[in-house]
């Protein structure tokens, strides 16, 4: 049985990627960003002394009077309109608490789910007591956010049928900030595969379902076994978005599906290793730059 | 050690080093990928590691959120191999939570908790090597990390020690200084404006001699500062003009790198792979 071992070694730097992008001012926090009161603070700033000081590492951004500073990596922060992908932690009385990589629980409440059949009706205590049966502890879910509260807790709803809980497949937890925002988050990739790209770093990698079930609004979870054929893809696919993470790329459909037609020449396990991620990134990175210009 | 002497008559300390100068500081963020964020400090023969979670929904007992801010945590632990002598308890016992307790003051001093109420954000940090000056290590490896999650803060948080022999006030104290049984002094501040965060000292000294030795370990938690302050520039925009503060121990085996930059996503671990027999 053959045996691969490797030693740790210095990565080379991202150099290649910084000579294209424009001077950013770079602060830390205690770093006076400006002393003109006339700007209004946003993230990432606080007043002191009537000077405006950053209080994360991260880069000044400047719309119009308003300054804030957007730090590398932070938990997903809830806007309305954003799909998540998210885990049941808890069931309460007439809410379920939901975990998505933010600074509290999203809160989905029971009259923001559809019930089975997508019967339109007040919620009764019959539905409360079933609730259980409809989401447990552990279950994966997208949804998207219906609203905000002032703590920055998010509200979720799933009141569409694409919405719902999530059956077979393979998550992966990105940085937040990692996702592109775009007009669609759900895409049937040529491959084979579909992939939910969630606005808060999770991202759910399935098998695509032959024919659209209408009713049942995603309530029922699909447990006929997987073919190896749909699992090799979904595992290469997996392994893609690993390596587009590792050298900090943006994640949207276009790209995920090039990496993963420059990784076919190569075992989907070797994908991991180092040099290979570069690779094929590179060549991504290449493709997408064609594509743009 | 008797006829140790701690500072010679030339003015050099028992390791070379002058009265007011600091051991080499070596740092690194994001080491670890799975948590929010995290880092890795060595001073001289000192190593600490912190860990950051957070801000996140208060788990366990509901009842102690805050509705106003947030709740921080802090764990202090020191490995059993850590000390010359092998350690029998690595958290949990007396030094750990006084230690923690202190690094929580000293954090919730300067974290803006206002700003995530009813959440809660948890450090940890583990001291691997223990050579005097370990608060000042895990204060200054937990800032770090607390600026790899992102987590907004007042300022810096960097801390040093201080003691205080024959007339001079010594700066960075190592383990044989601080062995030797004079007066500690541990310092954390806020650089950009100077205001203390924890100032612990639990030892006698004269009070005329106080002002001398807090000036000496204020000065040094500012050069601290000075080499932290890159290190984070480093870590968000790597760049030929914030050049690497040092090389790490996990050094490149090329000798034609006078320098080596790191990625900011950590070095990587030994990778195995066991490739299963062709089948016939």
């Amino acid at each position: 049985m053959a045996m691969e071992m490797r030693l740790p070694v210095a990565r080379k730097p991202l150099s290649e990627r910084l000579g294209r992008d424009t001077k950013k001012h770079l602060v830390v926090p205690g770093d006076t960003i400006t002393t003109d009161t006339g700007f209004m603070r946003g993230h990432g700033t606080y007043m002191g002394e009537e000077k405006l000081i950053a209080s994360v590492a991260g880069s000044v951004e400047r719309v119009n009077k308003l300054i804030c500073v957007k730090a590398l990596k932070t938990r997903y922060i809830g806007e309305v309109g954003d799909i998540v992908v998210g885990r049941i932690t808890e069931v309460q009385q007439k809410r379920w608490k939901v975990e998505t990589n933010s600074r509290l629980d999203s809160v989905l409440l029971l009259s923001s789910m559809n019930l089975p059949g997508g019967e339109l009706r007040r919620r009764s205590a019959e539905d409360e007591l079933a609730m259980r049966g409809f989401l447990q502890e552990g279950d994966l879910i997208s949804a998207e956010v219906q609203a905000v509260f002032s703590d920055g807790a998010v509200s979720l709803h799933t009141r569409s049928l694409k919405y719902g809980k999530l059956g077979q497949g393979v998550l992966v937890q990105v940085s937040p900030s990692l996702v592109k925002r775009q007009k669609t988050h759900f895409h049937d990739l040529p491959c084979g595969a579909s992939v939910i790209l969630g606005n808060n770093g999770f991202i759910w990698i399935y098998p695509t379902p032959e024919h659209k079930e209408e009713e049942a609004g995603g309530f029922a979870a699909n447990l006929e076994p997987v073919s190896l054929a749909d699992r090799e893809v979904i595992s290469r696919l997996r392994n893609c978005i690993v390596s587009l993470v590792t050298q900090r790329m943006m994640l949207y459909d276009t790209s995920i599906l090039y990496c993963y037609e420059a990784s076919l020449p190569h075992q989907i396990k070797d994908i991991l290793k180092p040099e290979i991620m570069e690779e094929i990134v590179m060549e991504t990175r290449q493709r997408l730059l064609e594509q743009e210009g | 050690m008797a006829g140790l002497e701690l500072l010679s008559d030339q003015g050099y300390r028992v390791d070379g080093r002058r009265a007011g100068e600091l051991r080499k500081i070596q740092a690194r963020m994001g080491v670890f990928a799975q948590a929010d964020g995290s880092a890795y400090i060595e001073q001289g023969n000192t190593k600490a590691l912190a860990v950051v979670y957070g801000p996140h929904e208060i788990r366990g007992s509901r009842a102690r959120a805050l509705p106003d801010r947030a709740l921080v945590n802090c764990q202090y632990s020191s490995a059993t191999f850590s000390t010359g002598e092998r350690k029998r308890r690595p958290h949990g016992d007396r030094k750990s939570c006084e230690m923690g307790l202190q690094l929580r003051q000293t954090f919730e001093a300067a974290i803006l908790t206002q700003l995530h109420p009813r959440s809660q954000i948890d450090i940890y940090v583990q001291v691997l090597q223990a050579d005097g000056g370990t608060y000042a290590a895990c204060v200054n490896a937990a800032t770090l990390a607390v600026l790899d999650a992102g987590i907004p803060m007042r300022d810096f948080v960097c801390a040093c020690s201080a003691g205080f022999v024959d007339g001079t006030a010594l700066a960075d104290l190592s383990h044989v200084e601080e062995a030797a049984g004079g007066p500690q002094l541990a310092l954390a501040l806020l650089p950009a404006s100077g205001q203390i965060a924890l100032l612990e000292m639990d030892a006698r000294l004269h009070e005329d001699h106080l002002e001398q030795v807090l000036e000496a370990a204020a000065q040094a938690a500012q050069d601290v500062h000075i080499l932290l302050d890159r290190v984070v520039r480093q870590h968000i925009w790597p760049s030929p003009d914030y050049p690497l503060l040092q090389s790490g121990p996990w050094g490149c085996f090329s000798p034609n790198i006078p320098r080596v930059s790191w990625h900011r996503q950590g070095w990587y671990a030994p990778h195995f792979m066991l490739r299963t027999p062709q089948l016939q």
